[in-house]
């Protein structure tokens, strides 16, 4: 059954983060945009009747509800010891939070191990000019390079490959090494030479298979395609279909999912153009500060997916003001 | 040694390979628990229906999916466990394509593969792919769930790294790039040996998570009641032209390089 965390984000207009790459003394601001897509439906959980639920918080002692406000965060420092950590002692643990991506280091892009790739932003233009977005965009790509570098960004530091393809640039985000294990870590067997018969046999089965690209038909969600139609026979049928009044606060576009393809391309124009287009009203990334962000203006499945990357625990239960609550909280 | 989360047999023509799987990857996070403000106790959480404002219990919370058209349509678990896939061992190998065709984009979550068995295919599957020079795709279900996944030869060892769905990703292949007038070809010459001067090997090993081990020293410091020092931010940078901030900073990367 797939679970709440599952869900990835709905394409948004807005950025996920702003910031700036630096390589020497060239800074190139950008949006970081989301690179994927929601690809299935989510399963709500609903009450005996299907009116969706909300996760709520309870005192362990005697189930007194409790309010955000009533809530601090702890580590256990042993069993049922916590120091209580606060939220502007996090903020202060990082003061470098400059938004600063400073390249130092161009690699190979293909001596990256596809085992720390963890996921993409795509980067689109924030600045006045998009003449040294491009430039940058042109030379990793005409050279086949990377651009390594460590940042900040809300209150978790990521080591993140800046790679360019089609033009455009974009963030890979890529484990630190302790989060990746070794054939050592795993105790995985000495490897033994494998008879020359044994591979010429399988090479041969890989000759009868070999194609030059990716067949994105092979990646097709089957499950949530069958999870489709039967919601899609369900509702032909008028079977087990629950009206429900979403609450105002859901959703600010009326429900409507935007077109990712679109979202990006009107943001890769370029800060002037998609700032007309958003009615943002922000000019470069360095004055785009996301603690002064109208977290009341995103829809809830943005507010979601920034929860997830938050790590808010709790959060596919959460209201929309919950979540502006935790986000801010955290952030 | 660590243990095998599952057990398959990787298939393709006449090749059928026992592995079992292991996770590639342990998160280091620092996990925090929420804690009841006033007793410093760790709280818990209810469904709660917000119309009534009662706690449903588990075992009466039921599924619905939302259409997004303000309709939310109810699926009993017998129809979401007539829609799981049929169990299988088979992590079936559809076809090969040329080593690192698969852009980044697609990768999610990384597995190594060990022997099961006898050893003999394993490392000859390893060994075939690294000659040909090619990455698998693969189709699999494991737990209840489907995958699609990449299998990669890793030094002399074999990788499964999951794929993301065909809908997730968007392919930088189907953006248009930022346009704007011509660049500079003496400013791209410039940037190409500024990248030059500043090319390296890989170290990712180099790379630390820094601001965790703040928070855990944070926390120690707390915890023994020290006065805690938070670091001091850095001076800003000054601005400058592009042609001029390209030139100084090959200069700069040069002298870096020379005393390095």
């Amino acid at each position: 059954m797939p679970d709440a965390d599952d869900v990835v984000e709905q394409p948004s207009a807005r950025p996920f983060w702003s910031g700036t790459i630096t390589f020497g003394l060239v800074s190139v601001p950008v949006n970081f945009m989301a690179a994927y897509r929601a690809d299935r439906v989510s399963l709500r959980m609903v009450s005996p009747e299907g009116r969706p639920l909300s996760r709520r918080y309870f005192t362990s002692r005697d189930e007194k509800p409790l309010e955000w406000d009533d809530i601090v965060r702890g580590y256990e420092i042993e069993k049922d010891e916590f120091v209580v950590v606060e939220d502007d002692e996090l903020e202060r643990l990082a003061p470098e939070r400059t938004r600063d991506i400073d390249l130092r280091v161009f690699v190979k892009v293909d001596d990256i191990d596809p085992k720390f790739f963890e996921r993409a932003y795509y980067l689109t233009p924030a600045g006045q000019s998009t003449k040294a977005y491009r430039l940058l965009a042109k030379v990793m790509e005409d050279t086949g390079r990377a651009g390594i570098a460590t940042f900040v960004m809300r209150a978790k530091e990521y080591l993140v490959a800046i790679i360019a393809e089609n033009g455009i640039l974009r963030a890979e985000t890529l484990r630190f090494v302790d989060e990746v294990r070794s054939v050592e870590d795993i105790g995985l067997p000495d490897p033994a030479k494998p008879k020359a018969a044994d591979v010429k046999r399988i090479e041969r089965a890989i000759d009868g298979l070999t194609e030059k690209a990716l067949d994105r038909r092979e990646l097709v969600d089957r499950s949530a395609k069958r999870l489709n139609e039967l919601v899609a026979k369900k509702v032909k049928a008028g079977e087990d279909v629950v009206e429900y009044e979403p609450a105002a606060e859901e959703g600010d576009g009326g429900g409507k999912v935007l077109d990712l393809i679109e979202v990006l391309n009107r943001s890769l124009k370029g800060a002037a153009a998609a700032k007309h287009a958003a009615k943002s009203g922000k000019s470069g990334g360095r004055s785009a500060s996301a603690d002064g962000e109208d977290l009341g203006r995103l829809s809830k499945d943005e507010l979601y997916a920034r929860a997830k990357r938050l790590d808010i625990p709790g959060r596919s239960g959460m209201s929309k003001q919950e979540l502006v609550a935790a986000i801010r909280r955290s952030a | 040694m660590a243990r095998a989360i599952w057990k398959g047999r990787i298939t393709f023509g006449d090749v059928d390979v026992p592995v079992k799987l292991y996770s590639a990857v342990q998160s280091q996070g620092v996990q925090f628990r929420l804690l009841d403000a006033k007793r410093h106790e760790p709280i818990k959480q209810h469904m709660v229906d917000p119309e009534s404002g009662k706690v449903v219990e588990y075992a009466d919370i039921r599924r619905a999916v939302d259409t997004g058209a303000g309709e939310l349509v109810l699926v009993d678990a017998e129809e979401l466990a007539e829609l799981e896939p049929a169990p299988s061992r088979e992590i079936e190998v559809t076809r090969f394509v040329p080593h690192n065709e698969i852009s980044h984009l697609w990768y999610d979550r990384p597995y190594f593969l060990g022997p099961d068995d006898s050893d003999s295919g394993y490392f000859a599957l390893a060994e075939a792919l690294r000659r040909k020079k090619v990455d698998g795709v693969a189709r699999w279900v494991m737990r209840k769930k489907e995958y699609a996944g990449a299998l990669r030869a890793d030094g002399e060892y074999l990788v499964l790294v999951t794929l993301r769905h065909a809908g997730e990703v968007t392919p930088a292949s189907e953006l248009t790039p930022p346009g704007g007038r011509d660049l500079d070809r003496r400013e791209v010459e410039m940037a190409k040996r500024l990248v030059a001067a500043m090319e390296d090997e890989l170290d990712l090993a180099a790379y630390k998570d820094e601001y965790r081990d703040r928070v855990l020293e944070l926390v120690e410091a707390k915890a023994a009641g020290k006065v805690v020092k938070f670091p001091k931010a850095p001076a800003k940078k000054t601005e400058a032209s592009l042609a001029d901030a390209l030139e100084r900073s090959i200069a700069a990367a040069r002298k870096r390089r020379k005393s390095a």
